[in-house]
């Protein structure tokens, strides 16, 4: 029924969302969890936001872009002078809700970052393959320079003091926000139009599609999301500093898309926690970590080149597969044993 | 009234010339063939019509409308709109997408719902989404292919594909369709399907089609007037009888009568 209602659908699962993570962070508050675990939990959603953004430009759209940390890092120094300065002295916090200060600093943020994105994708989206991430991880470069480069936001020394307002509620209502706004756009007219690029460009385009607003407007919605992931790391860590937001953290969410499988948006979820995870699982082995994560890619690549679930989407329907197969499959056994001995009788 | 005229329609790759002097004219409804030796410049000649190129001179009209010469030239997607739909030489078929997707592009310029009901999967998305869902239905239907809807394309067989190329390029709501080499990799059989194909959807979709192909007996049997580049010049023009036996068509393609 609720099908027919899909506003009241989407609504209901943000709400659900935001229920399940305010009960989490009671947890927290309360002692429960311990704030490493909140952090990491925390940092998840993070990067659950950045690897679905990227997924959009880059399974679905097929547009390789490594430059997603200097969209991060323009929402998150952009947010953080929201809030540090509130909104430039133009609030006073004693008195202004933190929230509605929040919403507009990841507002600001994001819309920074999607302008950057569609300056930078204006030019850069002509070029293909290679040479575009090529481009883009230029740009990523250029954004981290000039901040450090910019005394305003601490240079060198980044800017420290940001209010923490990241909690866990905010990371995890807006990844599922930016999972319900991505995937129903995958799955539009517009979407289908971004698979089409990915597929064939020249195709696409004597199908009629405008390839060059397509590309544009996915790396504006990329960019987005990703400055509103980078302005949440930064309000988590309370500090923005440029060199959080080097090419490695670019290459840490390409992973992500690439391990979860191009195009998958579960595939994406489910590799931004099993990465984040697996990180901090290895934490205690010091250097021996590095070797342990590498290992893990080349192991993944070997034997799911094609991403932990290739270009499917966990679905309900897929579960419940799944576990009529599970119910089934002392049967089979069953099945075989007999089917042995019935062999085993005919030779002998 | 003519569909599709070029005239003195030319296009040159840094110093070298690839079509030149190329004039032709379709009337509503023809079936046109364009044939040539290897390297001739056909599908060139198709990337200027569809505006993957510009021409370096001349002048392209679809239905008395310059839409293409050197001083301005339409994107692809803005000739497709136009009404010019095509398929490729080699298939370009959407692979990772299923048929009525691949299908359902093609609708996307009729879409009217912006982004916001994308995301929110408002009425306009609901209504319009049923609508391509039915409208790329019922044209599987027509060619067939409606029970193999949900599998990924790359799965088809081959004249399978072929058929679906053609029938995407349908969906877009064309008057003239360029065709490139249609039967290329056909056994005779999956050639004499193609034929029929081609007649068909002339009549149901009252189609002019111009046609690049290889495959003589499908040039001769279908084709009411043919064109034959050779190094970018129009050698020859006329009904498949002439071109038979057109002692320079015979020289430079066909090497021995047909």
């Amino acid at each position: 029924m609720l099908n027919k209602y899909p506003l009241i659908k989407y609504a209901l699962y943000l709400v659900g969302a935001f229920v399940f993570s305010s009960v989490v962070q009671m947890l927290i508050n309360a002692g429960n969890v311990s704030s490493y675990v909140a952090m990491v939990i925390t940092y998840m959603c993070i990067s659950v936001i950045a690897a679905v953004s990227l997924n959009l430009v880059l399974g679905i759209t097929g547009q390789f872009s490594i430059g997603h940390a200097g969209f991060m890092a323009i929402g998150g120094y952009f947010s953080a002078i929201i809030t540090k300065t509130s909104l430039f002295g133009m609030v006073d916090r004693a008195v202004f809700p933190d929230i509605i200060l929040f919403i507009i600093a990841l507002l600001i943020g994001g819309i920074i970052a999607a302008f950057a994105g569609l300056l930078i994708g204006m030019p850069t989206l002509r070029l293909r393959g290679d040479y575009l991430g090529i481009a883009t991880l230029g740009f990523g470069e250029i954004i981290r320079v000039l901040f450090l480069n910019w005394q305003f936001v601490g240079g060198a020394a980044g800017y420290s003091g940001v209010p923490r307002m990241s909690t866990f509620v905010w990371a995890f209502t807006l990844a599922a926000l930016t999972v319900i706004v991505i995937k129903n756009y995958i799955n539009s007219s517009h979407g289908r139009a971004c698979k089409s690029i990915r597929e064939d460009e020249i195709a696409a385009e004597t199908m009629g599609i405008n390839t060059t607003k397509y590309k544009v407007t996915a790396f504006v919605i990329g960019a987005f999301f990703a400055g509103i992931s980078g302005a949440l790391l930064v309000h988590m860590l309370r500090l923005a500093h440029p060199t959080m937001f080097t090419f490695m953290l670019s290459v840490e969410v390409l992973l992500m898309v690439v391990l979860g499988g191009l195009g998958s948006i579960s595939g994406s979820i489910a590799a931004a926690v099993f990465l984040t995870f697996f990180s901090e699982w290895f934490r205690d082995f010091g250097a021996v970590r590095m070797i342990f994560y590498s290992l893990l890619m080349i192991l993944i690549m070997l034997f799911r080149p094609k991403g932990l679930l290739g270009s499917k989407e966990i679905s309900l329907s897929l579960v419940r597969q799944g576990l009529s197969d599970l119910r089934e499959f002392p049967d089979r056994i069953k099945k075989r044993f007999s089917k042995n001995t019935e062999n085993g009788k005919g030779v002998s | 009234m003519s569909v599709l005229t070029t005239k003195k329609m030319g296009i040159r790759f840094g110093g070298l010339t690839a079509v030149s002097n190329f004039s032709i004219n379709l009337e509503e409804g023809e079936l046109v063939g364009l044939i040539g030796p290897n390297g001739a410049g056909k599908t060139t000649v198709f990337n200027v019509l569809t505006g993957v190129y510009e021409p370096s001179e001349g002048e392209v009209y679809f239905y008395d409308h310059l839409f293409s010469s050197p001083e301005k030239s339409l994107k692809p997607y803005q000739v497709t709109n136009l009404g010019i739909a095509r398929t490729f030489q080699n298939i370009r078929l959407f692979k990772e997408m299923t048929v009525i997707e691949n299908v359902k592009v093609a609708y996307n310029k009729n879409v009217t719902y912006g982004f916001i009901p994308s995301i929110f999967h408002s009425n306009v998305y609901t209504k319009e989404e049923a609508e391509i869902d039915n409208l790329a239905h019922e044209f599987l239907k027509i060619f067939n292919l409606h029970k193999k809807k949900e599998e990924l394309a790359k799965n088809l067989p081959y004249g399978e594909q072929r058929r679906l190329e053609i029938a995407r390029a349908l969906a877009t709501n064309p008057k003239l369709l360029l065709l490139d080499e249609p039967a290329a990799g056909m056994n005779p059989q999956e050639t004499h399907n193609l034929m029929e194909l081609i007649k068909f959807i002339r009549e149901r979709f009252k189609l002019t089609i111009l046609l690049i192909e290889h495959d003589m007996h499908l040039v001769m049997g279908v084709c009411e007037r043919i064109y034959v580049l050779d190094y970018g010049k129009t050698i020859a023009q006329g009904l498949p009888e002439e071109i038979r036996q057109h002692p320079k068509v015979i020289e430079a393609y066909l090497g021995e009568e047909v």
